[in-house]
């Protein structure tokens, strides 16, 4: 005889592997979704994977905690993904010492724009404390966020909701505002998309020209870098203040 | 495959431990990268073996961010409660980070032009 569904639900949700294979499902579905629509920046298949996933995981009462014991075997792989990005960005090495400079000045300048006018406009608009720490970081890479906030006491769980939020609305809106803003050089674009929106803005650039995305990739560690510095030395300013 | 996605993770644990040896206030993942960029600079090319499997990671990418992103739901309340500061900021923030790093690099790219 079978076992009864409710059974069969509790044994497949104390192992890995549901979750797992059900990320990999949802995401390749979600990618299909994706590539028959040409690749349109608004279905992105991050946004498309992650409110399925939320709607099944209500639906079926699933922690969270439940959910990413399965799942996390896929964002560990966000580690050596990281590392990868040497390698298109080798590929890119010429082009990298001709516009050396430029970048210094572009990669600065995003990524201080990134910070001030992410807490600048929250805090405007009445966000708690804990919330302006957490999405501060919002614009660099999930581990490094993740790792700023942490050692700062603010939410690094949150933050990583918000950096990935951030990644969508970036691989979205990144086309539109480029292409209003009469920006044709795929490095500019990349580079662009890589301060504002990480590895998912990466994933997009990428979309558009292997130049793109490697220079996406090393706006997204340089940003990260320099993140990582000017962040905490910010928060210490500010809270030496009277 | 398996040799490439070994040497990845080989320079993601010598990040982590410079990390934490030299209390760099990066992650291990990114020292990684720089060091493996350094690598290939110093070797002057890319074994395919690690072009591929590199190419095949990435290709991906917004996969590995599908976990991360699923995290939403254990933060509803605090998200409802500040839904308006929250997505303002993240709307316009990263617009117009997209919009000052593009205008920027594109003049500072103009300049060196003129300059030669």
């Amino acid at each position: 005889m079978a076992p009864p569904l409710a059974e069969l639900w509790v044994y497949l949700s104390a192992t890995p592997l549901l979750f797992l294979t059900l990320t990999l499902l949802v995401y390749q579905g979600a990618y299909l979704i994706y590539r028959r629509a040409g690749f349109h920046p608004l279905l992105n298949p991050v946004a498309i994977s992650v409110a399925l996933l939320v709607a099944l995981l209500s639906l079926t009462d699933t922690p969270y905690e439940s959910y990413f014991g399965g799942a996390q075997f896929v964002h560990f792989l966000l580690g050596p993904a990281t590392v990868a990005l040497a390698v298109p960005l080798y590929a890119q090495l010429g082009k990298l010492k001709h516009a050396f400079w430029p970048i210094c000045g572009a990669l600065l300048a995003g990524a201080v724009t990134a910070l001030v006018s992410a807490v600048g406009i929250a805090w405007a608009l009445g966000a708690s404390d804990l919330t302006l720490l957490s999405i501060a970081p919002k614009s660099v890479t999930t581990p490094i966020a993740m790792g700023i906030v942490e050692r700062l006491g603010g939410l690094p769980s949150l933050t990583a909701v918000l950096v990935v939020c951030t990644g969508i609305i970036g691989a979205v809106g990144a086309k539109y505002v480029l292409d209003a803003l009469r920006i044709a050089d795929q490095s500019v674009r990349g580079f662009a998309l890589g301060t504002a929106a990480h590895g998912i803005g990466t994933a997009r650039a990428f979309q558009e020209s292997d130049e793109a995305g490697a220079f996406s990739g090393l706006a997204m560690g340089l940003c990260g870098l320099v993140t990582a510095v000017l962040f905490p030395l910010g928060v210490w300013i500010v809270r030496a203040l009277p | 495959m398996l040799a490439a996605l070994t040497v990845l993770l080989v320079y993601q644990l010598v990040g982590e431990i410079a990390v934490v040896a030299f209390r760099l206030p990066v992650p291990g993942p990114v020292v990684g990268m720089a060091l493996l960029f350094v690598s290939l600079m110093i070797r002057g090319s890319v074994p395919d073996d690690l072009r591929d499997t590199a190419q095949g990671l990435l290709r991906h990418l917004s996969l590995l961010f599908v976990p991360a992103g699923v995290g939403v739901m254990a933060h509803l309340n605090r998200l409802t409660d500040e839904w308006l500061p929250i997505s303002v900021s993240l709307v316009f923030s990263t617009l117009l980070t997209i919009a000052v790093t593009a205008i920027v690099m594109r003049a500072l790219l103009a300049r060196r032009l003129k300059g030669q």
